[in-house]
Parts: structure tokens; C-alpha cells; sequence
């Protein structure tokens, strides 16, 4: 199932390097753009570490949940040929954007060390964050794959969505410049933006805002696991129930 | 209960065929509260039920749109049953199409591993069969080779190799390893044998009744998606082969077919073809070398002077094997009246195993107007052995040696 991964690059010269110059790219243009240009985050210690991690974290669930939504359908002439267990297609993409994360916090550790990011002892949470983002954008990529398979716009839609989700997340302004009280929780009830806040604040700065103190520890915190939770599950289901019909409905 | 492999219980598969299908979410809010039930239930599988045993040979014919794929992809739980049960014993490989998931970037040898992979082996297993595979496909210089750079037969030939390697106790085969050419085909039936020696349960699908009447323990005829019959593979292939028949000569049909085919100037009309064999019977399958005569009824509105009459049979790909008319062949007919039929005798069919196409017209004494043609007019099949082309004229061979140039 490493086909898609190494498909991917088939035929490009700098082949898997690309897996990391492209975020890297973006990393420049909206390190120059919004550090540089319009001086974003300078309050932050490590801001393009910080700025990095978040776009990181964020390409991850991008890639994963839009190479999954037309995984289904891509695949239809297996699925409609050969008896296999249809999760594996979405296990398999998920598996290469699993292999595109690894090598892009490779990344960010060589960033980390450039800039001299204190070793946070907090980092060993790191790997349960990412789980974290891991499990949400497989329940949602379980539930896109499975509706695209009957609804061709699905990925229209999602596109737009991620594209707002890019905006209404933290990624590229840290959450202290927005000063509205409200506002602010509302951004963090977002998994995306919980779990961005949480590995910055686990593994660059402790003076990353996070949930905990948006939210003054009150229960609803909790919201976003609790999203993690519903998306994973109903997406579980949504795709268990739709899986019989694949076949005839690709 | 031990002896059986398949086990299929009134099984019923019926697909929502929807005449407007919603594919976008904007249609289906907008559709949402128009008629909804704006969808064809289409009824591909009719309360089937049916005993495979262990270590049997199955065949299944029938019409294509009979359901005879549908039920192997339901045996393969590709499709889920509408309502019904199928009990498998064992475990069973589905041969829909040879080289499910070949990947024509990748290498001759990533894509046996991963095709294998697809096919239930594991790595380890793959190790120890590569070789046999790639011995097998003769193709050992092109392993490491983008599968875009083979001949399509070199693909064939590898899917083919692969495919054999599957060791499950149920096969199910399309009739896809039907194909190719006959060196190829001889290999498949190589394999069937092979299959049956090893007391593996085959469900087989096919065309070729041949292949059927030879391999096959027992058959089952499907027609438009129910069981018809089932029992030894000789009263299934000649009960396909009345039904066929009694399909041609079915009125509703006809009238459908007369009133959409017929092209002409009008005045005169085909209303019916028949292939009538050396014995005088009307059928739809004659054998090779037989005599046979084709048989066209016509209708005259007042009177056709001179007229000429073709036939014309068609052969897979729908070029003109023979089209003899009566001008051609010097017989005159003589002025036709009413209604009629005119035969053209063949003193001994020279067409090679397969199904083929009747087409007719009433011509013009110049045969330049048409007043009437009806391009398909009937289907009929021909049995016999295996040929290369579609008509076969024995030679007369001879050898000599070439001494001393």
C-alpha cells in the first residue's frame, strides 16, 4: 500500500524531497509575508518554529482528509473487482500522509535547533496531540470518502471548508492578537486549533495560549475532545453503513 | 452439510437505478421534495437458490444481463444481497478481471507483489512464489521494467500467472480468463484441469459452451435473474439454446424490432428471417459444414416487378462476412405478390464457431433503392470446433522439398 506515496512522486526529479520543500515553501512565503511584512507574532519567542509546527500540524490534516475523500472513488476498480476490506484504502492514505508528517517534523526539529527552541520536558505529549489530530481526520476522512462516493460536490465543499478552517485556526497569527474574549474561545473549540495550541505549547513555548487557559478550566475544554470523539465514531459508523454499497454506487 | 462450498438461500438483489441520479448535493436539496421515488428498482437477482458442492465444477450461462456476473460479485461480497443468504464454506478468491490494481508506473515486480498482495499472499509467501510467477509469465528480463513499457499479452501473461498462484478452496471465475489468444487459452484450460485435479470448488461463468459442456460438473441457466434450470451441463446448454429460440420468435419483440429497423422506400417489407437446418427445422444454431437454408418472408403491398432480394450475415466485429443477393446470383424472381418467403440454400455453412448476424433487403432491379432493409433481422449461433477466422474452406495441402536451389 505504499503505492500512493511512491506514485506520488513518480517522474519528479527531486522525488520525496518534494514531501518536505512543499511545506517547507509555504513556510517561507508565510514566514516573509506575515513575520517580515506585517510583523505578526513578535511577541512570540521562536515565532517561525511556532509558525512552522502549526502549518506542520495543519498540512497533515489537510493532505490526509483530501487525499481520502476521493480514495474511495479513486480506487473504484479495485473496490468493484477484488474483495478487500474497504478501511484499508483510507488506512493506506492515511499511512503516507502519516510518512509526510514524520518527515516534516524532521524538519521542524532542524528548525527547532536553529533557533536554539529550549528542550521542553512537556514535548514527551507531543505524540498523543498528534494522535489526537490523527483520529480526527481519519472520522472525518471516513465520512468524506464514504458521502463522496455519492455526493460528487463533497470535495467542493470540503475545500472550502478547509480553506476557512486554514483562516479561523491560529496557524498563522498567534491567538493572543485576537482580543476578543469570546472570540477566542470560540476559535479554540476547533480540535485543529486546540491540538495546534497544545503541541506549540508542549514542545516550543509555554507561552502558547492554550485551551486550559481560554476556558479558564471550565468543563467545556473538553468540547474539542468531545468533537474528536463524535467526528471519529460517526464517521466509523457513516462508513460502516455505506461500505456495502460501494461497489454499485461508484 | 459438509460437502457444500456455497450454500446460496433466496437471494434477491434489486439496485435503485434513480432516472436522474443525485450526485450533487445541490440536487439533492433540490430534489428532495419533488417526487422521490423518481428511481427504477431494477431486479438483477430473482430468489435464487442453489448448492455448490465441494470440489464441483459450476458453470452458470445465461444472456448477457441475466445476472450472472451480479451473483459472482455477490459470491465475492462485492455486492451485498438485497434480501437472502449465501453460506460460504472455505475460503474463496474472485477472478472478476485478471490484474485487478496493476499500476502501469510501477515495475513488473512491484506489481506482482502488490497484486499478490490484493489476491490475500502475504509477503513472505510472495517471496518463495516470485519466482515460479516470473518463470511462468516468461518474462524474467522485464521484471524490473515499468508495466507501461510490456505489451499488453506480457500484462495478460503476468496477471495470468499470478492469478494461478491463488490457493483458495473456491474460485470464482469470470470469463475473463477466456481471453487472449489460443496458445493462451489452451494454457487457462491447462489450468481448469489442473483446478479439477486438485478437487478446488469452481464457479465458472462463460460464453463459450464449449468450455461449459467440457469442464463443468453441473451448469445453471439464468435468465433476467432468475434460475431457469440447473442439472447436468448438456440439458442447461440445450435449454439455453431453446430459450434463445423461443426468444427470437417472441411477437412482442419482434413488432418492437419491426417497427425500428426497417429502413426503405416502402412498399414492400421484410416482416421475418429464419436459418433453417439441413433436417428442416427452424433453429438458431446450426454446426459447422451443415447444410442450411435462410429463409426470408416478405410482404408485398400491390405488385414488385423485378425486384432482387440480398442477404447479408454479419460476423462479431460487423463486417460482411457474405452478402449474396438474387441478381448476383442470376435467379430471377419472379413478380412478388402479397406475402411470400424466398430461401437461399447453402450446400454447406463455411462459418467457424460463434454468433453471427442475419441482415435482408428488397431491392430495385438496379439494387440501388432499398424498399425495404432490415439491418438486424435475427442472431443465430454456429457450433463446431475452434477456428482461426470466421469462415473456414478446407485446403488441400501439399508438401514439396526445394532440392538444390
Amino acid at each position: 500500500m505504499r503505492t500512493d506515496f511512491k506514485l506520488r512522486y513518480q517522474g519528479s526529479i527531486l522525488g520525496y524531497t518534494w514531501s518536505l520543500l512543499r511545506p517547507l515553501l509555504l513556510f517561507l512565503i508565510l514566514y516573509v509575508v506575515f513575520v517580515k511584512f506585517l510583523r505578526i507574532g513578535e511577541g512570540v519567542p521562536h515565532f517561525p518554529v511556532y509558525l512552522l509546527l502549526g502549518i506542520v500540524i495543519w498540512n497533515f490534516f489537510h493532505e490526509m482528509t483530501v487525499q481520502s475523500l476521493t480514495s474511495i472513488v479513486g480506487r473504484g476498480d479495485l473496490i468493484r473487482k477484488i474483495r478487500i476490506p474497504r478501511w484499508i484504502i483510507i488506512l493506506s492514505s492515511s499511512i503516507s500522509a502519516l510518512i509526510n508528517l514524520l518527515l516534516n517534523l524532521i524538519v521542524v526539529i532542524f528548525f527547532m535547533v536553529i533557533n536554539k527552541v529550549e528542550l521542553l520536558d512537556t514535548i514527551v505529549w507531543l505524540p498523543l496531540i498528534l494522535l489526537e489530530v490523527y483520529i480526527f481526520a481519519v472520522g472525518l476522512s471516513l465520512f468524506l470518502s464514504a458521502a463522496y462516493v455519492k455526493y460528487r460536490d463533497v470535495n467542493y465543499i470540503w475545500e472550502v471548508i478547509l480553506q476557512a478552517g486554514f483562516y479561523i485556526t491560529p496557524i498563522l497569527y498567534p491567538l493572543t492578537l485576537i482580543t476578543n474574549l469570546t472570540l477566542q474561545k470560540l476559535i479554540m473549540l476547533n480540535p485543529m486549533a486546540q491540538a495546534i495550541q497544545d503541541a506549540r505549547y508542549v514542545s516550543v513555548t509555554h507561552e502558547t495560549v492554550v485551551g486550559y487557559q481560554v476556558f479558564d478550566g471550565g468543563w467545556y475544554m473538553l468540547i474539542p475532545f468531545f468533537i474528536v470523539t463524535a467526528s471519529f465514531i460517526g464517521g466509523l459508523f457513516y462508513f460502516k453503513s455505506q461500505a456495502k454499497y460501494f461497489a454499485e454506487n461508484i | 452439510m459438509d460437502d457444500v462450498a456455497i450454500k446460496i438461500d433466496k437471494l434477491q438483489k434489486v439496485f435503485r437505478l434513480p432516472h436522474e441520479k443525485r450526485s450533487s448535493v445541490k440536487s439533492l436539496f433540490i430534489n428532495f421534495y419533488r417526487d422521490r421515488r423518481s428511481f427504477e428498482r431494477q431486479e438483477a437477482l430473482k430468489d435464487i437458490s442453489l448448492e455448490i458442492n465441494k470440489g464441483e465444477f459450476f458453470g452458470i450461462i445465461g444472456r448477457n444481463g441475466s445476472g450472472k456476473s451480479t451473483l459472482l460479485k455477490l459470491l465475492a461480497e462485492i455486492y451485498t444481497p438485497t434480501e437472502g443468504t449465501i453460506e460460504v464454506n472455505g475460503s474463496l478468491t474472485p477472478f472478476i478481471e485478471l490484474g485487478v490494481g496493476f499500476n502501469p508506473e510501477l515495475t513488473g515486480r512491484e506489481n506482482v507483489y502488490l497484486n499478490g498482495a490484493l489476491l490475500g499472499f502475504n509477503r513472505k509467501d510472495m517471496r518463495k512464489i516470485y519466482s515460479d510467477i516470473v518463470e511462468f509469465a516468461e518474462l524474467e528480463k522485464f521484471m524490473d521494467q515499468k508495466l507501461k513499457n510490456y505489451s499488453s499479452g506480457m500484462q495478460v501473461r503476468l496477471a495470468f500467472s499470478i492469478a494461478i498462484r491463488a490457493d483458495s478452496d473456491i474460485l470464482l471465475i469470470d470469463e475473463v480468463l477466456a481471453v487472449g489468444d489460443a496458445l493462451f487459452q489452451q494454457k487457462c484450460y491447462d489450468y481448469f484441469e489442473q483446478l479439477k485435479k486438485a478437487g478446488k470448488t469452481i464457479v465458472f461463468i462463460s460464453h463459450d459452451m464449449g468450455a461449459v459442456e467440457s469442464f463443468c460438473d453441473r451448469a445453471a441457466l439464468l435468465d433476467q435473474g432468475k434460475l431457469i434450470t440447473q442439472g447436468h451441463p448438456q440439458e442447461v446448454i440445450h435449454r439455453y439454446g431453446e430459450m434463445l429460440a423461443k426468444y427470437d420468435e417472441d411477437p412482442n419483440r419482434r413488432q418492437k424490432k419491426d417497427g425500428l429497423k426497417h429502413i426503405g422506400a416502402g412498399g414492400a417489407l421484410i416482416t421475418k428471417g429464419s436459418i433453417i437446418n439441413s433436417k428442416g427445422e427452424t433453429t438458431n444454431r446450426i454446426s459447422e459444414g451443415e447444410p442450411f437454408a435462410v429463409r426470408i418472408y416478405y410482404e408485398v403491398e400491390n405488385k414488385l416487378e423485378d425486384p432482387v432480394i440480398g442477404i447479408g450475415i454479419m460476423g462479431k466485429q460487423d463486417q460482411s462476412i457474405i452478402g449474396p443477393n438474387t441478381k448476383e446470383s442470376g435467379y430471377e424472381l419472379p413478380i412478388l405478390e402479397k406475402r411470400g418467403y424466398v430461401e437461399a440454400h447453402f450446400k454447406s455453412n463455411p462459418l467457424s464457431t460463434g454468433t453471427y448476424r442475419l441482415r435482408a433487403s428488397i431491392m430495385n432491379t438496379s439494387v440501388t433503392v432499398p424498399y425495404d432493409f432490415v439491418e438486424r433481422l435475427l442472431t443465430f449461433t454456429v457450433i463446431g470446433k475452434k477456428r482461426y477466422g470466421d469462415i473456414y474452406v478446407e485446403p488441400k495441402w501439399s508438401q514439396s522439398t526445394n532440392k538444390g536451389k
